[in-house]
């Protein structure tokens, strides 16, 4: 008789990295449908583009360093699928397969792989490609052909009428491939949550802050919200485990502090857009903010100031 | 405000499944089996002193071990028959003396097994230490030492932990279905000789049926009261329910008792009850038997030292090769390495798998997720535990209130990344306890 002799517990959970990030996935597809009927099949190829450079860097990397294959844990299909969803859909592939070796290799590879990154790779890799390529990367299309620019460039400027909201809230304007559709995100927000994929504690404060914070700055929390990548940032990308905080309070802090920040860029920077700037200013901060909230565990003292 | 109070401690606890496959089915006595290996050490604290050689005689009831020091609890030979020899086996604790008895079928009862005299506290609690219980959930603390707190004038609360939280076990359900009655006697007792003013019955809501039983048997008598406890492992870990029962937070280091209540298994209450009628020892246990491995899983009454090999034949034998055994739950029972442990006191399931389920899928990296965080009832951060523990930073782990853990396996159930957490939270209570020492 052969018996296994380990500690418990003896059962685990359902979940899995891998069945989590399929969920994300699967949470992502409203998006990608959306993007596909306003942007065409450029849109399909050039998601499938990011994913296979994802997958085949992460492989490639874990080949020549000899570390195991962890291609199967799904974390750099979703990193590319997410990495296309911030590029306009006119994006040359060559400029979206080095977004996928910036986001694989340089972010998360280099710090050593899933659970160590310091900042969203995708993130990190919008923001690289778009101060290289400014052009390319506000190349926008545009499903309606009379207008000229985001709804939240055109709104920043006054020089264009903001679309209706109605064209917002399903994604008929131009921007990123993944961010114009609110509709498809809500989607899969709702989804994330109903699956307890991701807790809905980070996307609602962050909006609910942009769309205060802007209301005490006298601009349209409409335009604000469905306009830009807010909700594709505070859906998909704020939310990522590794670089967002553990805690519920945590959670709630960060929340707060990316919507201070977005709309600090938005109405004062030089920039229309900032979620990414928010997420990585926010994603540097975590290791912080995890210290600050911490919970009070059963029965602990209260807390005594830590002897040094 | 139980957003604010989420906010403070998140506590999700796992949503484990419940495997009740037993719960309907009534409980079975066992025949006695040849031979019994009676273990010396069926308790928290000193093992007890084997009393009896090789040769002795011994009937049912005999003392066959005394308690040794102030935590400490006698043993009784659970059968009649003839000690074959006092033996050391390799528990998963250690080594332990062990009388192995050959049985003579005849289970004739000692003359010693009388209805003991009770008229006060003191009695009383000498009654219980004679009557050799421990606590029967699974820990195992002597339960003379725990109805005799230091400040019992302070002390006026009992709850009855019937929350049977672990997946699989339904014997704490067999014994309120079966023996609710003596549940109720017994608390009764302990509320009397205690002097306490209290007594709440917790159960788990996922036994609906216990509930209405236990709430029909208490109706009209003052001070009982029967409390639904939401169906989230661990609800039945000692702190956690009396903070869903009463709303009290035990300090850290502190007993219940500190904050004046009294937790008992619901199996140990009943078995006051019998004991303080018959006088018999603990020598007999319900145990669950179930697990993909053993042909027919039920509720086995069985004598204290009944090897789980001999337990299992008596349940149809094994289905397929056995791969892991365990002595309790899944979620905090121990592994055996071998079939031939026998059943001790505190021991309420053994649970049989097949090698498919013996093994866990391999950990991978961790992503940071948090579930730990959340999961944790005690309000711990494995995950940061976990790396204050690979940078050895004491007083991090310090910071960190790692020695609260209670090993309870939330943390290691819910991550997605297979990472045995709870082992981990093990060893940084063991590296604490050496720094300490330092």
């Amino acid at each position: 008789m052969k018996l296994t002799v380990s500690s418990a517990p003896h059962i685990t959970g359902k979940d899995t990295t891998a069945s989590l990030m399929r969920d994300v996935i699967i949470a992502t597809v409203p998006a990608i449908v959306a993007s596909v009927l306003f942007f065409g099949i450029r849109a399909l190829t050039l998601i499938s583009v990011t994913v296979g450079a994802c997958l085949v860097f992460e492989l490639l990397w874990e080949k020549i360093m000899k570390k195991p294959i962890t291609t199967g844990d799904l974390s750099a299909v979703v990193t590319g699928i997410l990495l296309a969803f911030n590029f306009p859909a006119s994006l040359p592939l060559p400029m979206a397969i080095l977004g996928a070796a910036i986001a694989i290799i340089v972010v998360k590879q280099l710090f050593g792989g899933i659970g160590f990154n310091f900042a969203n790779p995708a993130i990190v890799a919008r923001i690289v490609l778009g101060l290289s390529f400014t052009s390319y990367m506000t190349d926008w299309i545009f499903p309606d052909a009379t207008a000229t620019a985001t709804p939240l460039a055109l709104y920043a400027n006054g020089t264009g009428t903001a679309p209706e909201i109605i064209d917002m809230f399903i994604g008929r304007t131009g921007g990123t491939l993944g961010e114009t559709s609110a509709l498809a995100l809500i989607i899969g927000f709702v989804y994330l949550v109903a699956k307890k994929v991701i807790s809905p504690i980070i996307p609602v404060t962050y909006v609910a802050t942009v769309a205060i914070f802007a209301m005490l700055l006298g601009v349209d929390p409409v335009v604000y919200v469905l306009g830009g990548g807010l909700l594709l940032g505070a859906i998909f990308m704020a939310t990522d485990y590794v670089t967002s905080p553990y805690t519920k309070k945590g959670k709630i802090i960060f929340g707060i502090g990316l919507g201070i920040i977005t709309v600090m860029i938005r109405r004062f920077g030089t920039m229309t857009e900032g979620v990414s700037y928010a997420i990585l200013l926010m994603n540097l901060v975590v290791p912080y903010i995890n210290k600050l909230s911490r919970q009070k565990p059963l029965g602990a003292p209260k807390k005594v100031k830590e002897a040094k | 405000m139980a957003v604010f109070k989420k906010l403070v401690r998140s506590a999700e606890g796992a949503k484990v499944p419940h495997y009740k496959n037993t719960e309907n089915c009534e409980t079975v006595k066992m025949t006695v089996p040849a031979r019994v290996y009676v273990s010396m050490q069926q308790h928290i604290g000193a093992p007890a002193k084997a009393c009896v050689k090789k040769g002795t005689e011994v009937k049912v009831g005999d003392v066959i071990g005394t308690a040794d020091g102030i935590i400490s609890a006698a043993v009784h030979s659970p059968v009649s028959g003839k000690v074959f020899g006092i033996e050391e086996i390799m528990f998963p604790t250690g080594k332990v003396q062990t009388v192995v008895i050959d049985t003579d079928g005849l289970q004739t009862v000692s003359e010693s097994v009388k209805a003991p005299v009770v008229t006060d506290h003191a009695s009383f609690v000498q009654a219980i230490k004679d009557s050799g219980l421990v606590g029967l959930g699974g820990a195992g603390f002597p339960t003379g030492v725990k109805l005799d707190p230091q400040n019992i004038s302070e002390v006026d609360t009992l709850v009855i932990n019937a929350a049977e939280c672990e997946p699989y076990i339904t014997s704490d359900y067999r014994e309120m279905m079966e023996c609710g009655e003596d549940v109720i006697e017994g608390a009764k007792a302990v509320k009397e000789y205690l002097g306490l003013s209290k007594v709440y019955i917790g159960i788990e809501a996922n036994k609906p049926q216990a509930i209405e039983k236990m709430k029909s048997l208490i109706s009209g008598i003052s001070g009982f009261e029967v409390v639904t406890l939401p169906s989230v492992y661990p609800q039945g870990a000692e702190k956690i329910i009396i903070e869903t029962v009463t709303g009290k937070e035990v300090p850290k280091g502190a007993l219940p008792a500190s904050v004046g209540v009294i937790v008992m298994n619901v199996a140990s209450v009943g078995f006051i009850n019998r004991y303080l009628k018959t006088g018999m020892p603990l020598t007999t246990k319900r145990v669950t038997v179930d697990g993909d491995a053993v042909a027919k899983a039920q509720n086995v009454e069985v004598v204290i030292g009944t090897s789980v090999k001999d337990l299992v034949e008596f349940c149809g034998g094994y289905t397929q090769e056995p791969g892991k055994i365990i002595y309790g739950g899944p979620m905090m029972g121990t592994a055996l390495t071998s079939d031939e442990m026998p059943i001790i006191k505190q021991n309420n399931a053994i649970l049989v798998f097949g090698q498919e389920k013996a093994t866990l899928p391999s950990p991978s990296a961790c992503i940071r997720c948090g579930r730990c965080i959340n999961a944790c009832p005690m309000g711990l951060a494995p995950v940061e535990i976990a790396l204050a523990l690979s940078i050895k930073d004491g007083e991090e782990l310090t910071a960190l209130n790692t020695d609260l853990c209670m090993e309870c396996g939330s943390c290691s159930f819910v991550c997605p990344a297979k990472r045995p957490v709870a082992q981990t939270m093990k060893e940084a209570k063991e590296f604490l306890r050496k720094v300490d020492k330092k």
